[in-house]
C-alpha cells in the first residue's frame, strides 16, 4: 500500500460494511488504507455493481471491481472480474497506478 | 490396532495353510485361531478383512473436496481449471471401485457390501458438488453494463470512512497521500462481510 501512496495515489475500499465492521477487519489484517461504508448500496449502485442476494443472508453487496480515477476524477483503469475467484492482482492495479502517476 | 492387524494378518496367512492340509489329510500342525477375540464383533461369523481400499478411497475423496479451498485457491494454475483436484477425486475414486470390487467378488473374504455403496455415493456426491460449486457459482456476477467507463467521469459518494467521517470522491482527490499531491485514487469495491 505505501507503493501506492509513493506514486500518489490514494487507496479506498468500499463495501457494504459498516464502519465498525471495516474498523475491525481494518485493525485485524494491518490495513492502513481508507475504508468507507456503503451500508445502503448507493455508492455501489451508481457505479453499477450491485449483485443482488449474493452476500450472508440474501443481502445486496457489491461484485468486486477496481476503478482507477486521476486528480480530475476521470476514470482511467477499470478492473470488472468475470469470475469471483479471479481478482486483480497487486501488480496489475500498481502497473496502472504507476501509468497515471508518471503523466 | 496393532494386535488386531496381527490378528487379521495371521488369519490371512494360515487360512491357505489349513486348505492345503486339509486337502492332504494331513493333521494340523498350525494352531487353530478360534480362540483369538474377533473384532469384527459377534455378527460376523467369519473373519473377513476390513476393505482398506474402500476407506482410503474416500478419505482421498474428502481430502480431494476439502484441499481446494486451503491449498489450491493459492495459484491460479490449480484454481480455474482444478485438474489436482479432479486428480486427487480420481484416484479417490480408483481406490473405492477396486474396494468394491473386492467386496462384491470376494464376499466371503472382504467385507464392505454395505459400507463400500454407502461412501462410494458420498465420494461421488461430493464431486458432483465440487463441479457445481466450482463452475456456476464462480460464475454468477451481474453484468454490470451500466458501470462507468474509461475516460468518463467518477461517479461521486459520500461515505463515511471508519472514524466517522463523510468521505466524497471530492474529498480523496484533494487531500494529499502522504506527502505527495494525490495524482489520483484506487477505489477497490469488495465484497464484504470478510
Amino acid at each position: 500500500m505505501q507503493d501506492f501512496e509513493k506514486l500518489g495515489v490514494k487507496v479506498a475500499a468500499i463495501s457494504v460494511d459498516s464502519p465498525s465492521e471495516s474498523q475491525d477487519l481494518c485493525r485485524k489484517a494491518g490495513y492502513t488504507y481508507t475504508f468507507l461504508s456503503d451500508p445502503d448500496a448507493e455508492a455501489i449502485r451508481r457505479y453499477d455493481l450491485l449483485h443482488r442476494g449474493a452476500g450472508v443472508k440474501g443481502h445486496d453487496i457489491a461484485r468486486p471491481a477496481e476503478f482507477l480515477v486521476d486528480s480530475s476524477g476521470t476514470i482511467r483503469w477499470i478492473n470488472l472480474t468475470d469470475d469471483l475467484r479471479v481478482r486483480a492482482r497487486p501488480d496489475q492495479m500498481l502497473q496502472a497506478a504507476s501509468a497515471l502517476a508518471s503523466e | 490396532m496393532v494386535a488386531f492387524a496381527v490378528v487379521q494378518w495371521s488369519a490371512f496367512v494360515t487360512a491357505p495353510l489349513k486348505r492345503r492340509a486339509q486337502a492332504k489329510n494331513m493333521p494340523e500342525t498350525l494352531p487353530e485361531n478360534t480362540n483369538a477375540p474377533d473384532p469384527a464383533g459377534p455378527q460376523s461369523g467369519t473373519k473377513r478383512h476390513p476393505n482398506a481400499p474402500l476407506w482410503i478411497g474416500f478419505l482421498v475423496s474428502v481430502f480431494a473436496f476439502l484441499s481446494y479451498i486451503p491449498i489450491f485457491v493459492k495459484y491460479p494454475v490449480t484454481r480455474d481449471m482444478p485438474w489436482a483436484s479432479f486428480l486427487i477425486f480420481a484416484i479417490g475414486l480408483l481406490f473405492l471401485f477396486l474396494g468394491l470390487r473386492r467386496a462384491f467378488r470376494q464376499p466371503t473374504v472382504y467385507r464392505g457390501k454395505v459400507a463400500g455403496p454407502i461412501l462410494t455415493t458420498l465420494s461421488v456426491a461430493a464431486l458432483v458438488f465440487f463441479c457445481f460449486t466450482i463452475f456456476s457459482l464462480g460464475k454468477h456476477l451481474p453484468a454490470s453494463t451500466q458501470a462507468p467507463r474509461v475516460g468518463q467521469k467518477a461517479p461521486d459518494f459520500a461515505l463515511a470512512d471508519t472514524n466517522g467521517r463523510t468521505v466524497s470522491l471530492a474529498t480523496l482527490l484533494s487531500a494529499p497521500a502522504a506527502s505527495h499531491p494525490t495524482k489520483g485514487v484506487l477505489l477497490i469495491f469488495y465484497r464484504g462481510y470478510w
